[in-house]
């Protein structure tokens, strides 16, 4: 059961990540995300509570495509909390950092403080091609216009699944696929792992202790702002890393 | 030292009085011209309101645009009241007087103007920001995040909104028992509600020169507060690059004085055109303006200097990239040249001419390029910053505001000019008692064979 004590985490393994953009749909449609037009595209303002970047790296015909994708950090420190002038965003007990929509009136002011550009603005009424008003999530707010968003670490997904798990009195799984965000769920090559980083069994623990060591490939995105974030991201393994004789700067 | 011209109670009374007791043929128009650009916007608005944030140039991941320049530029033109009336009023500078009512009445409404720039059109929901930034919902116990600037800001911007309309209100009783006499029928009614029953005893002047004089004094920290807290909307954050030096807080209030005292002297030069006041705002009067400028636009400069000595003294990549985008690249660099000029390079030589600063037209001229500059100056810090030329490529944004936008920018400058239009149909815009007093404090009188001042100043 989510106590006290949880802190919920993720780990990217960005060698693992191919690219294919399913924790993005997966992302989408289990969120209530609005559809995503080239239009929005064009205007700068889709949303993707997760995205996948792409990066090229060299010159042709040596060129390679790096991806990583990038979502809600959930920051321990996070810089978009203490802007917020109506508490609509606000670090709750489990390590998260969530947003109240009916508080946000929209200031932008943590979007603007955000470094990862994680924080989504709605700039217009979302809005759904008829056909697929049936499949929205019902344990899902649809946000109006004028608010912010950003990833919750699917936290529907949790509410249910510790809520269930207390009812029957079975231990929490991180292997749940209940569990897991939808992103993790949706991974073809289990690029995202999910769970507990304070339950010394859970795979995300076990992979951040081992990772986040000297030699390991972790790494958290950004350092410079001090924002100790609750996503690891594992490096890269290719010819250029294996040079640097397992350091990986 | 000023020249003088002496002039009676009655002509005080009948040149500045001409603008409450007359309606000049071109007032109506004015009024009804600057109405319906305030309207446009106003609209302007409700299409906002109506369809989204989205009809602004606003995207991913430049999220404030032209709102918050606006609010930040009329903050900085408010501190024009504060410096007049408070600052010159305690220093006892003698030509003040006649552009202290101007100055806080411009004061009152750029404040105004400011507040509906930024939380009213810049927030996603306004109606809700009503609810929740100023009278707070403490009945369903939802407080509000006082480590945030965008609380301190309304707190500020509203102290200072209160204490200047409490200013312009106290100047103003001597004033309107005066009209209260030249009137009749309701708007004598009008004028002897206002007026509170002001006889012009002493025990009344007392009380109203100890009020001006308590409320400079209190007023002096919002002074410094209220440009500080603006600038730390921007500087206590830590991911846009450029917001992080530590000269920000006393950087934006020279600035904020910069551009305040030069829309107090376009102020006062068209307050000479429209009204023929030349005998009140004489060339003097701009003179010292000018010397004032000169001062406050160089130490302006010298902080604007030092701002990015501290930036580029980190070599920090992001930081680097932000500044090259501000300087060398188009057309921020454009943008970027024009701001220097038109807030520094043109004016402030020109005002070393004594020719110049006593020119009606020249000082009309380069105040008003002060402003343009320094509205540039605050879209310089406020776009390029948020474009966040930071490692992640894919996240590079840009900006261009909209026509909505415009539309509402324009608005409040319009809301701004009709205030003053209807301000001055009201009140007179130059303090009756203020110039009298100056006068009696220049009055000579004989004793014996000496001509000796009639009043001692303590």
């Amino acid at each position: 059961m989510a106590s006290t004590n949880t802190q919920w985490g993720m780990v990217i393994d960005v060698d693992k990540c191919i690219g294919c953009q399913g924790c993005v749909v997966a992302c989408q449609s289990e969120n209530n995300i609005p559809i995503n037009t080239e239009d929005l595209f064009n205007q700068r303002r889709a949303i993707e509570w997760i995205r996948v970047e792409r990066y090229w790296e060299g010159e042709f015909p040596d060129v390679k495509a790096r991806f990583i994708p990038i979502l809600c950090q959930h920051c321990n420190d996070a810089p978009c909390e203490p802007v917020c002038p109506v508490f609509a965003t606000y670090h709750n007990n489990e390590g998260m950092n969530v947003q109240v929509y009916n508080r946000c009136i929209g200031t932008r002011f943590c979007a603007n403080n955000c470094p990862y550009h994680v924080r989504f603005f709605n700039f217009w009424e979302p809005e759904w091609p008829e056909t697929l008003t049936n499949q929205l999530n019902p344990d899902v707010t649809v946000r109006s216009r004028g608010i912010m968003e950003k990833c919750t670490f699917c936290i529907q997904r949790i509410r249910r699944t510790s809520r269930e798990a207390a009812r029957d009195g079975e231990e929490l799984s991180d292997d749940s696929r209940e569990l897991n965000p939808a992103c993790v769920n949706a991974c073809p090559t289990d690029t995202l792992f999910f769970g507990d980083l304070n339950d010394p069994d859970s795979k995300v623990a076990k992979l951040a202790k081992e990772e986040m060591s000297d030699d390991g490939r972790g790494y958290h995105l950004m350092p410079q702002y001090g924002t100790s974030p609750n996503v690891i991201y594992l490096k890269k393994v290719d010819e250029s890393t294996k040079d640097s004789n397992g350091s990986h700067e | 030292m000023q020249e003088h011209v002496q002039l009676t109670q009655k002509q005080i009374n009948d040149d500045l009085l001409s603008s409450v007791l007359h309606t000049p043929r071109w007032w109506w128009p004015a009024v009804i011209v600057t109405g319906i650009i305030f309207l446009t916007g106003m609209g302007a608005f409700g299409y906002m309101l109506n369809q989204g944030v989205g009809v602004t140039g606003l995207n991913r991941p430049v999220f404030w645009g032209a709102y918050m320049v606006n609010f930040v530029f009329f903050i900085g033109i408010s501190h024009a009241g504060i410096m007049i009336s408070a600052i010159l009023r305690l220093t006892q500078a003698e030509w003040r007087r006649p552009v202290t009512r101007a100055a806080e009445v411009l004061t009152v409404f750029s404040l105004m103007s400011a507040l509906m720039a930024a939380p009213l059109v810049h927030v996603g929901r306004p109606w809700r920001a009503d609810l929740w930034v100023f009278p707070y919902d403490f009945a369903r116990g939802i407080w509000i995040n006082i480590r945030s600037p965008f609380i301190w800001d309304p707190s500020a911007v509203m102290t200072y909104l209160t204490a200047s309309s409490l200013f312009v209100f106290i100047a103003l009783i001597p004033d309107l028992a005066v009209i209260r006499d030249r009137a009749s029928g309701y708007t004598r009614k009008f004028y002897a509600l206002m007026a509170m029953g002001w006889r012009g005893t002493p025990r009344q002047w007392k009380l109203q020169a100890i009020a001006g004089i308590l409320l400079s004094a209190l007023v002096l920290p919002v002074f410094v507060s209220v440009h500080s807290i603006v600038s730390w909307d921007f500087a206590v954050q830590i991911a846009p690059e450029a917001w992080h030096s530590t000269i920000f807080a006393p950087y934006f209030i020279i600035g904020a004085i910069h551009s305040g005292v030069s829309a107090v002297a376009t102020l006062m030069v068209i307050m000479v055109w429209v009204w023929g006041w030349d005998k009140y705002l004489k060339p003097d009067h701009l003179d010292a303006i000018g010397r004032l400028l000169i001062i406050v636009a160089t130490t302006w400069f010298f902080f604007f200097f030092l701002e990015w000595v501290f930036a580029l003294y980190t070599l920090e990549d992001a930081e680097l990239a932000m500044r090259d985008l501000q300087v060398f690249q188009w057309p921020w660099s454009g943008l970027f040249i024009l701001f220097l000029v038109t807030a520094y390079f043109i004016p402030v030589p020109m005002w070393l001419f004594k020719s110049i600063r006593r020119s009606y037209f020249w000082m009309f001229v380069t105040t008003i390029l002060v402003n343009i500059g320094m509205w540039l100056e605050r879209f310089l810090i406020i776009v390029p910053g948020t474009m966040r030329r930071g490692e992640f490529i894919f996240d590079w944004g840009s900006y261009h505001p909209s026509i909505i936008e415009i539309l509402m920018v324009i608005m409040t400058f319009a809301w701004v000019v009709l205030g003053m239009l209807v301000f001055t149909k009201l009140f007179p815009l130059i303090p009756l008692f203020d110039i009298k007093e100056g006068m009696v404090g220049r009055d000579e009188i004989r004793i014996g064979r000496r001509i000796v001042p009639a009043s001692i100043r303590e």
